[in-house]
């Protein structure tokens, strides 16, 4: 991509969840250590497994740290208007005014958001109503009802209430809601999870027409390597509370790196091939008692002894990075 | 050899809305097919197709509205017992974390199938047979001793809970949806697992799920469900590879591969609710169907044998035989 103007950039970002719990505090560190530049128009993917922190790290990137969530190391620094903020110097009005205009997130289950008893429009108007001055019922009913025609939406939709909508259909309003005020940065926290593949093809192309009409930056959560090969421009790996491996999305597929990521390609079923495949040995790691060294150590079959000891840095291979002691300068590689 | 399990025009009406404007939801609509011993049979299809309604009938949960489920010993079923019944069929279901109490330690449930089915004549002999069948799954007893269930990840509780189906030796285990909660790196040693049933006890299996990729890798037969209709059925190396109902062929081709080199090409519309194609007359996929007629769009079509596969489809009207006794009645 002949764009490389940074949107989105993070250092040594860790947010970890501390809890109370009887005889001391409990430490669950969910995002630990995130280094990251994510560009204007790019589908940024991140992949991991449940319970790797990647919800939480859309969350800490959006500015949603609320406790027992918090904000331990370094900043989330957005670029607008030729200069940068840092998401968390903002005060808590700056915040809302910049939230859902500036940059849009998606939660999980995003298609259960709809107040059931109201009908979509109602939806749309309440939404436009709060962050739109000054127009009137009819002028917001034509701005939704544009909305829903570009994204190729049936505008019949509006007349419905959520529970009369197919799943698959709820779920596309609820991304092209987030689309509605143009925002620059999109966040969407595994949008095909629990639907059909044919759904799951409707919300990706969703999500393709918004970023090519939007021009703007998406970052899509899922752990569905087969929904990053098809719309993530690049792709970030997500271990542990940590960005393991980062590439472009054909880099990733044909020349993984780290273990864990040829782990999470090779177990994927191919058609055509009933041979028998191979899962990853044991269980992802507990955030709260991570292992020392590299976390993905006890399951590894290439660990060193190292690699049990000290956790690897990023080794930089032009757009390719990895953390992991066999890429790492003087490692055997 | 006797089929382990024929489900025979097989339909289940369901009603929504109120006395007055109420709608008739055929939600199963005569769906026949055969299972045989040491056989994974795959029942696949989008949520709202119907196939977890089949799994309900078949584990008597649900009383069919027509049509008839024979098990491998007809007599026995027929004067409900549903003992016998239960003691050959087990299921393991969708979602770990809900199957298992989470204030109950996971070891009661093992102990309590073996104590519902006299499986045991001591506490000795019962931690043995658990002991036994857990190492079926790649656990032993001293992990699971004294545990509770958030103790375990999704695929350890999955694992158990496939443990305790085992522990009566059922000849048929009904697996609804076993590895859509259960993540990328784990869902394979549940996948294999039932390869290894399969292979080492001659059990049969009916796998039901939505991700036709597993379904590949694990089954025989495999049938396509879409609301309510099987509209394939066949050897699953024809049905997915070479795929002929239209239908079969949007899944077939929906399936995201992960291979950046082979994108989803072309654009597709979805339904806007699933009850507008419930009530659909004629073919129930026609309003989606690239390769619609017609006819369709009033005629339901006749189920046609192509080439040994079951299609259920216009466009091969006239160049196959039509199959007897599952035709369909108008709706």
């Amino acid at each position: 991509m002949a764009h490389k103007e940074v949107v989105l950039r993070t250092k040594d970002l860790k947010a970890h969840y501390v809890l109370d719990v009887p005889g001391g505090k409990k430490i669950v560190k969910a995002v630990d250590g995130v280094d990251l530049e994510i560009r204007r128009n790019e589908i940024y993917g991140i992949a991991g497994e449940s319970g790797c922190g990647k919800s939480t790290l859309m969350k800490t990137l959006y500015g949603l740290v609320n406790r027992p969530l918090r904000l331990i190391n370094g900043s989330v620094y957005y670029s607008k208007d030729g200069g940068a903020f840092d998401v968390f110097s903002l005060r808590k009005p700056e915040l809302r005014r910049l939230r859902w205009t500036y940059m849009a997130y998606v939660p999980q289950g995003a298609m259960s958001i709809f107040n059931p008893v109201i009908k979509l429009k109602d939806t749309y108007s309440d939404f436009l109503g709060s962050h739109l001055r000054g127009k009137t019922e009819d002028e917001m009913f034509a701005i939704a009802k544009e909305h829903i025609d570009q994204l190729g939406l049936p505008v019949s939709i509006l007349d419905a209430y959520p529970h009369q909508l197919s799943g698959g259909m709820r779920q596309r309003v609820a991304i092209a809601l987030a689309a509605l005020l143009r925002p620059s940065v999109i966040f969407a926290d595994e949008p095909t999870t629990a639907l059909d593949v044919v759904v799951q093809r409707g919300v990706v192309q969703l999500l393709k027409d918004i970023q090519m009409s939007l021009h703007n930056t998406i970052i899509l959560v899922t752990h569905d390597m087969g929904i990053h090969a098809n719309v993530a421009d690049r792709l970030g790996i997500m271990y542990a509370g940590k960005i393991i491996e980062e590439a472009a999305t054909v880099e990733i597929f044909k020349n993984p790196l780290h273990p864990y990521t040829q782990f999470l390609i090779d177990s994927l079923p191919q058609f055509g091939d009933t041979g028998e495949r191979a899962s990853a040995p044991g269980q992802p790691p507990s955030l709260a008692d991570l292992p020392t060294g590299c976390a993905f150590h006890p399951r590894c079959p290439k660990a060193m002894p190292i690699c049990k000891v000290e956790a690897p840095d990023m080794t930089v291979k032009g757009e390719h990075r990895v953390a992991c002691w066999l890429w790492d300068e003087g490692g055997v590689a | 050899m006797k089929p382990i399990l024929e489900a025979k025009d097989l339909t289940k009406v369901f009603f929504r809305g109120s006395l007055l404007a109420r709608d008739r939801i055929v939600a199963v609509d005569n769906v026949s097919f055969t299972m045989n011993r040491g056989e994974i049979f795959t029942l696949a299809g989008e949520s709202g197709c119907g196939k977890t309604t089949v799994a309900r009938m078949i584990l008597g949960f649900e009383e069919p509205t027509s049509g008839e489920i024979v098990y491998e010993n007809e007599q026995e079923r027929k004067d409900k017992e549903k003992v016998w019944f239960s003691q050959r069929i087990q299921a393991v279901f969708q979602n770990p974390f809900e199957t298992f109490n989470p204030l109950r330690k996971v070891e009661g449930y093992l102990f309590e199938t073996v104590r519902n089915y006299q499986l045991a004549q001591n506490r000795a002999d019962a931690v043995e047979l658990i002991d036994q069948k857990l190492a079926a799954v790649g656990l032993s007893y001293q992990e699971v001793e004294g545990r509770y269930p958030s103790e375990f990840s999704g695929g350890q509780l999955q694992r158990i809970s496939i443990a305790r189906a085992l522990l009566i030796d059922p000849s048929l285990l009904i697996a609804d949806e076993p590895v859509s909660m259960v993540d990328a790196s784990i869902r394979m040693s549940i996948v294999n697992l039932f390869r290894r049933l399969r292979d080492e006890l001659n059990m049969g299996i009916l796998y039901i799920t939505h991700d036709l990729a597993t379904a590949y890798y694990l089954s025989g037969q495999i049938a396509i469900m879409f609301r309510g209709n099987i509209m394939e059925m066949g050897p699953v190396q024809e049905v997915l590879m070479n795929p002929r109902h239209p239908y079969t062929q949007l899944l077939r081709e929906s399936i995201p591969e992960a291979d950046p080199d082979r994108k989803w090409q072309g654009r597709i519309s979805i339904a806007e609710t699933e009850q507008e194609e419930y009530l659909r007359q004629g073919c129930k996929f026609a309003g989606r169907c690239p390769k619609v007629m017609e006819i369709c769009k009033n005629q339901v079509p006749d189920t046609v044998l192509v080439d040994g596969i079951h299609v259920k489809c216009h466009l091969y009207k006239g160049t196959a035989s039509e199959v007897e006794g599952v035709r369909a009645k108008p709706v």
